[in-house]
């Protein structure tokens, strides 16, 4: 089953620009967790606008599900004026869901997200970390196929960040969303995404793929046991996307 | 022999050395909840606690320096007089003024003013509000519009709105609709600026998240735009409310008789027109009292409440 499919997907915001965005392809399987891993100004952002429904691609081809994408941003995006409860309570609201069933429905996604405690909280009373938490939560009750997050966690600092990539897998594996999720960190791509892609800048494409699931769960692809551990195998990973992308930001040194 | 007792510990490496490995085979799902202590402990040290202010030191902080200083000028203005000995009918002491307030209070004069300019005052300000509210959001969401009106609606706002009680004699001779007139003239401008004001202020992001979460038309007036422009309205009603009385008390000052009921800006006029400084003293002071109160009771708490609710106050102010 797919989740999202782009075809020959381009984007250009004025004619003297070159493009931001070409010929782009990707499919996504339902389930998937893919990262998407480019340096600044590649698009990478300006592609999840698209898949979001934020912005027209200019050419190509978009097939998502029929009711669209959640979408995640860098700052939570929380509304100040509402409680970390009332602000995934108007998530379901303006999904349709009925007020009496509301509350409940915000209660379990608060514990999913374990903020169960801080419901009562405004978001000026959190912390960053819980409040991406609570933007996740807020997320989730979309209740749509397809996450998209925006670097969610880049303007976290790195314990709360580590700790958040736990977090954030458990909830994918517990909700089964496909999650397309946006990052210049190699380190966190490689962590978090089944598929890690690597994105060129000017114009934005796909240059390369890595597939991370044998290298995280080396018996169900017939590795050899080895005596590497996680951490080990997944740095050497991390060492080669980054000599690639080092390689693809110095194109655009001459 | 110590070294081989200490042998035994040999095997222990596996032991020891097993936990630096096992992490890998051991992922996230198998502990039932990983991190969550972590995490439980991470959002207590990222908390702050806030801290409210206990009530003596408001008291000693907030209430008592304010009243202090009034007592201050308030014997100032007493020993001067004591000292310079002017004629109390032009410049009267506090005591003149308190005697001339016993007097204006026991046949209700005073009261009487104060009653039909705060009565005019309030209701002529929510009319303004009723009238500008809407006016204003229209503006904010129909950028054509305002285009056209916006320079207008600025420029209203620094006209003094005094500058129409002529216009409005002419028009509506002396009634109470060329007092209406006046603060409406004064009041509506500065309320829709404070809600374009608002409106201008709120972070595209909110917008963004409330188009993601589905918004549109009037939800995301009602749920996002509305609920966000709210301090700048408020801010944009607290001018209002200042431009109302002080349109109010223009009007009352300039157009007299007629049908108009008689003010506080009235009883200005006529302790002017009998020469008695003590009136005149007793009307400007009941008309600062009405617009400190206002502001005090009213509009600073509303305002502390909601920018303490969205983290826009310190916990120290």
């Amino acid at each position: 089953m797919t989740a999202i499919r782009l075809e020959g997907l381009s984007k250009s915001f004025g004619p003297v620009d070159g493009p931001v965005l070409e010929d782009v392809d990707l499919t996504v399987e339902r389930g998937q967790f893919v990262a998407l891993l480019g340096a600044s100004g590649c698009g990478k952002s300006t592609l999840l606008n698209i898949v979001a429904g934020l912005e027209e691609p200019t050419g190509g081809s978009v097939t998502v599900p029929a009711e669209g994408a959640a979408l995640m941003f860098q700052d939570a995006a929380l509304f100040p004026w509402l409680s970390a409860r009332r602000n995934v309570e108007l998530a379901l609201e303006l999904r349709g869901m009925p007020r009496a069933e509301r509350p409940e429905r915000a209660r379990e996604l608060l514990e999913l997200v374990r903020l169960a405690q801080a419901g009562d909280k405004r978001p000026h009373e959190l912390s960053g970390g819980m409040r991406q938490r609570v933007a996740l939560a807020r997320a989730l009750a979309q209740d749509r196929e397809v996450l998209l997050m925006d670097e969610p966690f880049s303007a976290l600092d790195a314990i709360t960040r580590d700790l958040l990539h736990e977090e954030l897998l458990r909830i994918w594996r517990a909700t089964g969303r496909t999650i397309v999720f946006i990052t210049h960190n190699v380190g966190e791509a490689v962590r978090l995404g089944q598929r890690v892609l690597l994105m060129s800048s000017r114009p934005g494409r796909i240059v390369q793929e890595w597939d991370t699931r044998p290298w995280k769960d080396p018996d169900a692809y017939g590795f050899e046991g080895n005596a590497q551990s996680l951490d080990d195998t997944l740095g050497e990973l991390t060492r080669t996307i980054t000599a690639r992308l080092r390689e693809e930001i110095s194109r655009h040194a001459a | 022999m110590p070294p081989e007792t200490a042998a035994p510990s040999v095997p222990a490496p596996p032991a020891a050395a097993r936990p630096a490995v096992a992490p890998p085979a051991a992922p996230a799902g198998t502990r039932p909840s990983p991190g969550a202590d972590e995490l439980a402990g991470l959002d207590a040290l990222q908390t702050e606690r806030t801290r409210r202010t206990p009530g003596a030191e408001v008291l000693r902080t907030k209430v008592a320096p304010p009243l202090v200083a009034l007592l201050f000028a308030l014997l100032l203005w007493q020993l001067l007089v004591a000292v310079l000995g002017p004629r109390p009918d032009v410049v009267p002491g506090p005591l003149d003024v308190a005697r001339q307030v016993a007097v204006l209070l026991s046949d209700g004069t005073v009261l009487g003013a104060l009653g039909t300019s705060l009565w005019r005052g309030v209701s002529g300000f929510l009319i303004a509000v009723a009238v500008a509210t809407p006016l204003g959001l229209l503006v904010a969401q129909w950028q054509g519009l305002r285009n056209a009106v916006g320079p207008l609606i600025s420029g209203l706002q620094v006209l003094p709105s005094v500058a129409w009680v002529p216009a409005a004699i002419i028009w509506f001779g002396l009634s109470d609709a060329t007092v209406y007139f006046v603060v409406l003239m004064g009041a509506v401008p500065s309320i829709v600026n404070g809600m374009l004001a608002g409106v201008d202020q709120i972070p595209p992001q909110l917008r963004r998240a409330g188009h993601v979460l589905g918004a549109s038309g009037w939800t995301m007036a009602s749920r996002v735009v509305l609920p966000a422009a709210l301090p700048g309205y408020v801010a944009g009603l607290k001018q209002g409310w200042a431009f109302s009385w002080r349109s109010l008390m223009g009007a009352e000052l300039i157009a007299i008789g007629g049908s108009i009921g008689f003010g506080l800006g009235s009883l200005l006029a006529q302790g002017r027109t009998v020469s008695n400084m003590a009136v005149v003293m007793v009307a400007v002071l009941a008309i600062l009292a009405v617009g400190i109160l206002v502001e005090l009771l009213f509009f600073n708490p509303v305002e502390r409440r909601l920018l303490r609710g969205r983290g826009l106050l310190g916990h120290r102010s």
